[in-house]
């Protein structure tokens, strides 16, 4: 038996080798990709093939981006727009998985409010946004509360429908051991909408952004979203295109955070 | 008597139909006796369970545990409600919980887990053969394993009264024998009551000491087997092959073959 298996331990090895090729080939073209895409930019900036004092160049944006850093401004500007989104989303998300709990608690609350429901998804939230500066103030409050509303009520959707579609199956388990109402939510109906929960986190990261990034245009005070808006109107597309590079960085780590801790909690299933 | 069940009638209402699911059924149980609700689908044998559990309350008639009616309401229903354990036709472990939390629950839900009660639902597991999986996840177990995890989730409350709702259908026929065999000698050992809902004619033989045949739409009680002792003192194998099992079979099948002629 020693020679077939021999020849299964290197068959086995020969496949582990043929998968880190193929995942050490497609890492190799993402970054081709990356450095084709900023060659291309550059080059076309230089050579005026595009207007540079519209669509800038990587150099200019590594030079801006450079200064900025040096007298601490950008710092700023970035530290504000992540505190908002990082409020936003975690006010958004605990503040819509507990309306949806409350409205699954209150079965004929959640009858009552389902056509508000359905309008207050449909409509575009952003466009609360001047209402909720003339209440709020022009300040870091109404744009949190951006970030908020922008997500909350898909949250609280999404989140009551898991609720409703847990196995009913897990709650007559409980029901003939006598589990009162609370228990039946805590022992099954809260962790089997988990993976529901979860999702609506990675929806909210990029909800959370919009809403903040609105909000700072409408506000301009400070932040990223400040930024783009202000070299927008003095014509500094480098200091635009800078912040949206900043904007397309910060989003994706916290999106990848997110899908971590999916991976984490999610695994036991 | 250990458990009465007097003229229970149910009807399902919905906004088109009212189905009536149970009529005029009466029936008891003695204590440590072991009988099957035998009948084909759409006889309410799942109806009249869930009556028994106290999930669902009856449109007419009365359940006693002891003597203690389910629905009066106050605290004696309540404890009455407890006495009775209940096992579905799958396991619905929860998949979040290891063996060990999942086989807690009930004990945990009727607020009665000390050290005294977790030990003795582990004492279960290790007897019915699952020792060492405490904490092992139930999408780690086999069918047959997660099944008996959920038999002693249902043990664990020490219930008076087991309800056990076709727990075999869904397993392969050699797994299903097995569990069957453990099933009838775990009930024995501990001298408690069930009921099983079952539409298998030689599980209902095998297992019972009586079967209740039912029609179906609506369901009614129509015939009452009584196992003859030759067979109901065997474990559900020794039973299959025992010569006056096949007998059995045949007069009931006829029985549920003249309910489906029926009009």
């Amino acid at each position: 038996m020693k020679p077939l298996h021999d020849r299964i331990e290197s068959l086995h090895r020969e496949y582990l080798a043929a998968l880190r090729k193929e995942r050490r080939v497609i890492r190799l073209w993402q970054t081709a990709l990356l450095v084709a895409f900023f060659a291309v930019w550059e080059a076309a900036s230089r050579f005026h093939w595009v207007d540079p004092l519209l669509f800038s160049s990587p150099s200019a944006i590594a030079k801006l981006f450079g200064e900025k850093l040096g007298d601490h401004s950008l710092f700023v500007h970035t530290w504000a727009t992540l505190f908002e989104t990082l409020l936003g989303f975690l006010i958004g998300t605990t503040g819509g998985a507990l309306i949806g709990a409350v409205l699954w608690w209150f079965p004929r609350l959640a009858k009552t409010l389902d056509p508000y429901l359905v309008v207050f998804n449909a409509m575009p939230k952003v466009a609360l946004g001047p209402i909720l500066i003339v209440a709020l103030g022009p300040g870091f409050t109404s744009i949190i509360a951006m970030g908020v509303v922008i997500s909350i009520i898909i949250t609280t959707i999404v989140v009551y429908s898991a609720f409703q579609e847990v196995d009913p199956n897990y709650l007559k388990v409980l029901r003939t051991f006598g589990a009162t109402r609370y228990q039946c939510f805590k022992e099954a109906v809260l962790p089997a909408s988990f993976p529901a929960i979860i999702s609506t986190l990675k929806v909210n990261v990029g909800l959370a952004w919009v809403g903040v990034i609105t909000g700072e245009f409408l506000v301009s005070k400070q932040g990223l979203g400040y930024l783009i808006i202000y070299g927008f109107q003095v014509f500094n597309f480098t200091l635009v295109l800078m912040s949206l590079l900043i904007v397309a960085l910060l989003s994706t780590v916290m999106y990848q955070l997110v899908a971590i801790v999916e991976k984490k909690w999610g695994s036991r299933r | 008597m250990f458990l009465v069940i007097d003229r229970l009638s149910h009807t399902y209402l919905t906004k088109t139909t009212a189905v009536t699911a149970l009529d005029d059924v009466s029936l008891s149980v003695e204590k440590g006796e072991f009988v099957s609700f035998l009948g084909p689908s759409g006889c309410g044998k799942t109806t009249l369970l869930s009556i028994i559990a106290g999930l669902i309350e009856p449109t007419e008639g009365a359940v006693l545990i002891e003597g203690e009616p389910l629905w009066s309401g106050g605290s004696d229903a309540q404890t009455a409600r407890r006495a009775v354990g209940y096992m579905l036709q799958q396991d619905y472990l929860f998949p979040w919980k290891t063996i060990e939390e999942n086989i807690l629950l009930g004990l945990k839900m009727t607020r009665t887990l000390t050290a005294q009660t977790k030990e003795r639902a582990l004492a279960l597991l290790a007897e019915i053969g699952l020792a060492g999986v405490e904490s092992y996840y139930p999408s780690q177990l086999s069918g047959g394993m997660r099944q008996r995890a959920a038999l002693v989730r249902t043990l664990a409350t020490d219930p008076k009264l087991l309800l056990l709702d076709e727990p075999f259908s869904a397993l392969d026929q050699q797994t299903k024998l097995k569990l069957e065999e453990l099933v009838w000698k775990t009930l024995k050992q501990y001298e408690k009551t069930a009921v099983l809902v079952t539409h298998d004619i030689e599980e209902a033989i095998a297992m019972s000491d009586r079967i209740f045949l039912f029609s179906p739409r609506p369901g009614r009680l129509v015939r009452t087997f009584v196992i003859p002792d030759e067979l109901r003192g065997r474990p559900p194998l020794a039973a299959r092959q025992h010569p006056a099992f096949s007998p059995l079979f045949q007069s009931i099948w006829k029985e549920m073959e003249d309910l489906e002629a029926a009009p």
